[in-house]
This record gives structure tokens, sequence and C-alpha cells, in this order.
């Protein structure tokens, strides 16, 4: 007999195994739909391997596809860490490109554009998030609803943006205008396009860790989204500090779309993000919402959208395989963490 | 202003209104359902997504329009059930499960479409249903051709609106989901089976999602695009906010939502609009925002929203 109880405690090594786990089950799972089209299983996850992580070069493309969503998936997990709900990185991504843009087509020497971009974004992303938060402090709306409503608010002002004032007067297409030259995020290693915002995601996400695990805010965090009533007893300001959280979560979301923008892009389109807030989600859940983490799960997206064109390419199997691994990701990752709170435990022979 | 009323009372602005609102009512009454039983469904998006590409597919590949239809309602019910099993089986949380629901369905409705289909040029399009006269009502000026000579699906979603009142006001069953969506504890105290509530209330959401993409693909553009749901599943998602969690009420958020989009795309058309139509498109969202701050006084959501129930918890 088999019998499910519930854990008080989980062991660290948990912490790898269940992402690992929720990776390798996804990654059979989906060799069903590869089969399906046709295709040999291990060739075609081969081709994605290779193709994202084979080379120099194919590695300096997946670090550039991770970057948005290390930010965002910091995003995420400092706010679900805080059980502040948010599902609305991808507006806040978008508000943060829209305004770095704004910002980057200003001429003014590079650094300071660079910097002034990256503070408007994160603020603009800041903003967007400041506004599920403090309807949820002040009139007790679930943020889960208003963040999500929120993405598609800020989605129509970016088309109405490169659609009236900011459509390219030129070609007619609506796209933003570029960010000055001198505000384009410096490449790093010549003949890839590994840029500036790469190396600030890759910094980020140790600041964050360091933040979360070792200052007083960092433990407010923690404790209001474990135990709000115990907080409150000790003398914390739950309000307070799930504003700051929104805020800080808003920003990281914000700084996701700064990176597209200066370092990617150089101008802001409808489909600067394909969905990079959503799969911050799927980086932040993978990660156990641990910032360190955060930085291999993004990886292993990246790597899967990566490699997913050149697998089409050369086995047929449609690229748009990474999308249903995202999903079946996070699905089995979701499951995995039951783990966490149960236990499977041998009872003596009933 | 007398432009505006110009176009209001033509019959293809009525009839526009009506299409727009028909796959928003079916998808708006399905989270309605799932909602009332406690269950967010953040699937939406993907369910409809889904079914509509095996609707089409299935009407492509039989030429049966009603075996389409079938596929859809199917894939959405199926769809529903997954979320329910992730929910409310393992209890998990709903709002990441319904995000990644969507993520999946999205995904595989597009890699299943580029398998069946293959990368084409023109995107293969299916002949849709031909509309269907009501007798003597079809005949009333202006109202007539506009509301009553319409595609079946269309007709279907007006009947669903008081069907979905009655089943869940007056029904043994519609009691069931109500009080397991507002209080869990007592109705497994009542006897009602809170798992069982809630798994066929999600899974009858989830057919309704699949009629809204059946609506999609086969009615109004015939054929399965890229962007096909563009976002009805979050605007679903407001207008049962905004309605209020009532099949009448959200129902006539999505007329409204139709109104508005119809009379922008009109707009549009006639060079008229000064305003950028986008600001009518993020209308709903900012209205139920707004509405879902002002309705938080008297707490109309049902109270077991978001919450798993675990009978051995206390």
């Amino acid at each position: 007999m088999f019998r499910l109880e519930a854990r008080t405690s989980t062991p660290a090594w948990f912490n790898l195994a269940l992402p690992l786990l929720a990776i390798g089950a996804t990654l059979v799972l989906c060799s069903g739909l590869i089969a399906l089209a046709g295709a040999g299983v291990i060739e075609a996850y081969g081709v994605m391997f290779a193709a994202s992580l084979g080379d120099s070069y194919a590695i300096t493309e997946t670090l550039v596809r991770a970057t948005p969503m290390i930010f965002t998936g910091l995003a995420v997990a400092v706010a679900f860490r805080a059980k502040f709900w948010n599902i609305g990185a991808e507006g806040q991504l978008l508000a943060g490109a829209v305004a770095s843009c704004a910002v980057g087509a200003i001429p003014m020497p590079g650094p300071l554009a660079m910097l002034l971009m990256a503070l408007a974004g994160a603020a603009a992303g800041a903003a967007v998030a400041l506004i599920p938060a403090t309807l949820r402090v002040k009139f007790k709306v679930d943020d889960v609803v208003s963040s999500l409503l929120l993405n598609s608010v800020i989605f129509y002002a970016l088309m109405a943006l490169i659609e009236g004032p900011w459509k390219d007067s030129f070609s007619g297409y609506p796209i933003s205008p570029p960010i000055e030259d001198s505000a384009n995020f410096p490449v790093l290693l010549e003949g890839t396009r590994l840029h500036l915002g790469v190396v600030a995601a890759f910094v980020a996400a140790p600041v964050i860790w360091f933040l979360i695990a070792r200052t007083t805010l960092g433990f407010r965090i923690r404790v209001i989204g474990e135990n709000p009533e115990a907080a409150r007893y000790g003398g914390i300001h739950v309000e307070r500090v799930l504003i700051s959280t929104a805020l800080l979560s808003g920003a990281l979301a914000g700084l996701a779309g700064v990176s597209e923008v200066g370092g990617v892009h150089f101008q802001v389109m409808s489909d600067i993000s394909p969905g990079y807030g959503y799969s911050g989600i799927v980086v932040a859940m993978l990660a156990r919402l641990n910032p360190l983490g955060v930085m291999p799960a993004a990886l292993f997206l990246a790597a899967v959208m990566t490699g997913a064109e050149a697998m089409s390419r050369a086995t047929g199997v449609p690229a748009f395989l990474s999308d249903v691994i995202q999903g079946t990701a996070l699905l089995a990752m979701l499951v995995a963490l039951l783990f966490t709170a149960y236990r499977i435990r041998r009872v003596g022979a009933a | 202003m007398s432009v505006v009323l110009e176009q209001i009372f033509q019959v293809g602005f009525l009839a526009a209104i009506i299409r727009i609102a028909t796959p928003l009512a079916f998808a708006t009454l399905g989270e309605m359902f799932s909602e009332r039983a406690g269950v967010l469904n953040l699937g939406i998006e993907g369910i409809m997504l889904l079914s509509a590409m095996t609707g089409f597919t299935a009407t492509s590949l039989s030429g049966s329009l009603w075996l389409g239809v079938l596929a859809a309602v199917l894939t959405g019910a199926l769809m529903g059930a997954v979320h329910a099993l992730f929910t409310v089986a393992l209890g998990l949380s709903q709002h990441v499960c319904g995000i990644g629901v969507t993520l999946f369905s999205s995904g595989l409705a597009y890699f299943l479409y580029r398998l069946i289909f293959g990368q084409q040029s023109v995107p293969p399009s299916i002949k849709s249903f031909e509309t269907l006269p009501i007798p003597v009502l079809s005949d009333i000026p202006v109202l007539g051709p506009a509301v009553f000579n319409q595609f079946s699906l269309v007709y279907m979603a007006m009947a669903a609106v008081p069907l979905a009142a009655f089943v869940l006001y007056r029904t043994p069953w519609g009691l069931s989901v109500r009080m397991v969506g507002e209080n869990p504890r007592a109705a497994d105290s009542a006897g009602v089976g809170v798992i069982a509530t809630r798994f066929q209330a999600v899974i009858l959401g989830g057919a309704l999602m699949g009629l809204a993409g059946a609506f999609l693909s086969m009615v109004q553009f015939n054929a399965f695009t890229f962007g096909l749901v563009s976002g009805r599943g979050w605007v679903a998602i407001a207008l049962v906010v905004f309605g209020r969690w009532d099949p009448w009420r959200s129902a006539g958020a999505a007329l409204l939502f139709a109104f508005v989009d119809a009379l922008q795309l009109r707009m549009q058309a006639s060079g008229l609009g000064h305003i950028p139509y986008e600001a009518f498109l993020m209308l709903p969202f900012i209205f139920t925002i707004v509405a879902m701050a002002v309705m938080s006084r008297n707490a109309v959501a049902p109270s077991a929203l978001l919450k798993p129930f675990r009978r051995e918890e206390r």
C-alpha cells in the first residue's frame, strides 16, 4: 500500500531535481509530436541542441534570446514570492520598450542615453505594475485579472503609437522611428549579437538573489508571501511591502523591454515580444522562484526557441514545437511541485 | 452624431454587432460557468484557438460543417478537463495552470495546423454555413434581416444565454455549481460532490469556449489564421467580471463590446475616426478594471474563486 502524506520540509536537492524531472517529462511527452511529424526524435532534439548550444555563435544567440526572459523571469519570481500575482509582465515589458525607445531617439551621448533608457524603461514598467498593486491594496481588486487585462491595454496603447504618431512616414509600416545609433547597446563580441543587455541580465539575477535572500526588503517580501498575518503581527507594513514588490517586479519586466530595444531591435514594433512576459512565468516556476535559478531556466527556454528553427529546417517538424514545449514544461513543473507538498510513503501491508 | 445614428440603424451594422458578439457570448458564458464553480480558467485564449483549429480541420477534411463544430466542442471540453485535472483534482494554482493551458494549447494548435496543412501562400479555407432565415421574423424591417437571417451558430448563442441562466439559477445542478463556487465546505457537508461539480462546470465551460473557437474559424473567417483569437479570450475574462458573473449581464456586456467594436470598424472604414481605433479596443479592459475597483465593495465575485478544495484540510 502506498499513501500520500503531507510534507513539512523539502530536501535541498529538490530545487534541482524537480525542474530536471519536469524538463525530462516535457521532452518525452513532446517527442510524441516529433514522431507524429515523421521525424526521428533523437535527430530532432540533436539538431535543436546543436543549433542552440553546439558552437560559440549558437551559444551567443541563445544568450541573447534568454536575456528578456531572465528579466521577466526575475520580475515574476520576485512578485510571486510576495504572492503578488503579476501576470502582467508582458504589458510591463512593452511599456519599458516604448519608454526606452522614446528616450533613445533623443540625440545625446551614448552612455547617457543608455542609462536614461534603462531608467525610463524601468520606471514605465514599474508604473504599470503599480496599478494592479494599488487596486489590490486600496480596493481589494484581484491582481491576477487586473494585471492580465492591463497587458491588452498596454498592447493597444503601443499599437496606437506605432500606427499613429510614431508610424514610419517613409515606408508606412507600423514601426517606431529607430533610436539614435549612439544609443545602440555596444556589441561585446565581434560578429555576434551579444550586447550589453545580456551582461546586465546576468548581473541582475545575482543582485536580485542577494536582495531577496539577504536584505530586509527581501525578508519582508518573503514573509508577506508566506504568512501575511504573521508579517502584520510582526510589525511589517504589508501593503507598503506589496507596493515595493510591484515596483521592483514591474521595473525588472520593463528592463526586458529596454534590452530588446537597445540591444536587438533598436525600435518598437507590434511583435517586439513573442510573449516573453508569459514565458517569464514559465521561467520563474521552473526556477522555483529562485532568482539564481532564473538564469538556467531562461537559458533552457531560449535554447528551445533558438534550436526549434534549425530543427524545423532540418527535419520538417514545425518550429511551433517550442511553444508546445514551453506550455508543457510549465504544466509538468506544476505537477512536479506536488512532490514538495506531499510524499508517497509505503505503508505496511494492510 | 446623426452620422453615428444613421450607421446604427443599418442592417449591415446590426448584423455585424451580432456576429462580433456571438463568439464572445459563447466564450463569456463558458468562462462564467467555470468561475461560478470557483475555477478561473485563463486557458480560455488557448482553448479557443485549439478548438478553432480542430473544428476547421475536421470540416476541411470531412466536408461536414457540423462535424467540425462537434470536433471543436469536444476539443474545448477535453482542454477544460485538463484544466480541471490540474486545478480541481490536483489543487494547483489556477492562474499559473491557466497560463500553462493557454501556452500549451496555442502552441499545439499552430503545430498541428502547420503539420496538417503545411506552409501555403494562400491559407486554405472552407465553405462556411449559409444563413438560415427564420420565417416571418426575418421579414421585420431592419431588425429582421439583421437578427433573424443569421447562421445557426448565432441562434445557438442567442438560445444559450437564457438556457445558461435557467441551468444556473433554476436547476439542482446550477445550485450545486453556485454552492461549490461560494462555499465548497458547506456544499460538501450538504452532500454535494465539490470535485465532481467543479469538473463538470469547467468541462461545460470548455465546450462553450470550443463553440466560440468554432464560430471564429468556421463562420467569421472561414479559415484558420495565426492571429485568429487575438485576445478575444482575455476580452471574455473581462466581460465575465463586467457582467458580474451573471449570464444575462455577461451576454449584455458582450453585446455592448460588440457594438463598440462594430462602431470603431465603421468609423475606421468611413474615415471618420480621428480617435485611434485602439482607443476603442482598450475600452472594455479599462472599464472592467475600473468596474472591479467599484464593485469590490459589494463582493460579487464567487467567494471560492481561485481557492482549491481539499477535503482533508480544515
